[in-house]
């Protein structure tokens, strides 16, 4: 019974300290605060613009690194991911999909 | 049947997630910023969002914030002022304490903020973003009251400038001449006057078609300037005349009562309403605080902000000297994180930390065409520079796009959003 309350509860837990302004994982990355004057506060996109919050971390490695070999059609996010190291792009997608 | 709590497990997930306990050992850090445009607001959020340890408190004279960016659209007719207004309640609501006075001067050695109503401020680190001075007299005869009757619109205050330059192009009858003079480099939001230009002849195409505007510029060559002219000649044909220094375009003088606009080589153009974008410095008390160099700038380490004359405060926005950034509020905003992430750093006897500064700054042209240009910095290692990041950033593709440019306008409106959500949300 603990091992299976471990795992339905732990997660939830972990959510819930991720959770909100004052997000236990600490400030984020400087490289990612780049992306909040379009991504909106905490990633969670605006009109027209993608959320990045939640999104899965691998997804969003996948996506800023195709921009970055011109292999994704985009307005200005391939110029913005060609400026960016492949460690960046890594903490950039660990904190946006460790946001809710 | 009750589960019991997995105490062990969330002590666990507690431990790993907490912040490190040396940070909360450490006394509160009292951090002032002294102004709350996209430099000042911007820290102060940063602070409070990142490092909830942190006093921060903010001094800005006006009661709410009116945005430069989008103030061009006012003129075109697409925002009220209302649109472009931000509220300080939202930085009070996080914990910052607004003092709405001027901040007369500052006693680095003291670290003491002097107010204009008598206060005086005590800080650990400052934070200093106090924006632009316009250099009166730097064109002869455009001074404070002449702006009365040819509006800058260049600093909004409390919006007053920007919406006498309306009333005045609403007055304006069809068929008469808009005549701007722009400055030299540097100055505030370098594609400003051209976004400007365009959204005058927005609304003269639509109102007033027989309308001229005449761009009398300082310089040879201006920022998206193929772009800008491109979109010129599709949406507005002839109306828009750009005349560069090198074509006696540089205003050096103004006479008020004629509404004439004299250039260097004698050119008196008569004018029905005029725009004067004067040379301009870092605001005063950062020149009084003998921050700034023989330029009217303020040089500053490019990895922490701090300035080179005094330490402790670090300068952030249009009055520092960016290396190869621009002035804009995309600049102030990214930096103002890092300088706020290196004053608590250096505070703690830490170094600033790794630094990539990020701009991206929209015009808009017309309805439903934006431009972009991007441009991602670094800071050498001994702070002594900024380099933009090789093949990366770069203006829109030229040619005709237009879904790229309908795209464009709508990402500069969620920029807007974004960056004052973030400023003041």
């Amino acid at each position: 019974m603990i091992v299976s309350a471990v795992r339905i509860i732990l997660p939830a837990a972990l959510a819930a300290l991720l959770a909100g302004p004052a997000a236990a994982s600490g400030p984020a990355p400087l490289a990612a605060e780049g992306c909040l004057g379009c991504h909106g506060p905490e990633g969670r996109g605006a009109s027209g613009i993608a959320a990045l919050a939640g999104r899965d971390r691998a997804e969003l490695v996948a996506i800023l690194t195709a921009f970055r070999a011109n292999e994704r059609p985009g307005t200005i996010m391939g110029r913005i991911a060609r400026g960016y190291t492949d460690a960046e792009i890594a903490a950039v997608a660990e904190h946006f999909s460790r946001l809710r | 049947m009750t589960n019991p709590v997995p105490r062990r497990a969330l002590l666990a997930a507690a431990a790993l997630l907490a912040a490190p306990a040396p940070l909360r050992a450490q006394p509160s850090l009292r951090l002032v910023v002294i102004g709350g445009g996209f430099g000042g607001a911007s820290a102060a959020s940063f602070a409070r969002r990142n490092h909830p340890d942190v006093q921060v408190t903010l001094v800005e004279p006006q009661r709410a914030f009116v945005t430069c960016p989008y103030g061009n659209l006012l003129l075109g007719g697409e925002r009220r002022i209302g649109q472009i207004t931000h509220s300080y309640d939202g930085l009070r609501a996080r914990g910052v304490t607004v003092i709405h006075d001027r901040a007369a001067g500052v006693d680095a050695a003291a670290r003491r903020v002097r107010l204009a109503g008598g206060q005086s401020l005590s800080y650990d680190r400052l934070i200093l973003s106090p924006g632009i001075a316009l250099r009166w007299g730097a064109i002869e005869g455009y001074d404070e009251a002449a702006a009365g009757l040819m509006p800058h619109a260049w600093v909004p205050g409390d919006g007053s400038q920007t919406l006498l330059l309306r009333r005045q192009l609403e007055a304006m009858p069809d068929g008469g001449v808009v005549g701007l003079a722009i400055p030299a480099n540097p100055f505030r939001c370098p594609p400003g006057p051209y976004e400007r230009i365009s959204m005058i002849a927005h609304y003269l195409k639509r109102h007033k078609p027989r309308s001229k505007i005449l761009a009398l510029d300082a310089k040879e060559g201006f920022s998206k300037q193929g772009l800008f002219q491109d979109g010129w000649r599709a949406l507005y044909g002839d109306m828009i005349e750009w005349v560069p220094g090198n074509r006696d375009g540089k205003v050096v003088r103004v006479d008020v009562r004629e509404r004439v606009l004299e250039t260097e080589f004698g050119t008196r153009h008569k004018v029905d309403v005029a725009n004067i974008i004067p040379p301009q410095s870092a605001a005063a008390i950062a020149r009084e605080a003998g921050l700034a160099n023989d330029t009217g700038w303020v040089p500053v380490d490019t990895r922490s902000f701090e300035a080179r004359a005094a330490a402790g405060i670090h300068v952030i926005g249009d009055a520092n000297i960016p290396g190869p950034m621009p002035k804009s509020g995309y600049i102030a905003s990214t930096t103002a994180r890092q300088a706020v992430a290196s004053a608590i750093a250096l505070h703690r006897g830490q170094n600033p930390p790794e630094a990539v500064y990020f701009n991206t700054c929209y015009s808009h042209v017309g309805e439903e065409y934006g431009i972009s240009v991007v441009g991602i910095f670094r800071p050498n290692a001994d702070g002594t520079a900024i380099v933009e990041v090789p093949n990366s950033g770069g203006v829109s593709p030229r040619g005709d796009l237009p879904a790229q440019r309908r795209l464009e306008a709508l990402h500069a409106d969620a920029w807007y959003d974004s960056i004052t959500g973030y400023m003041f949300g």
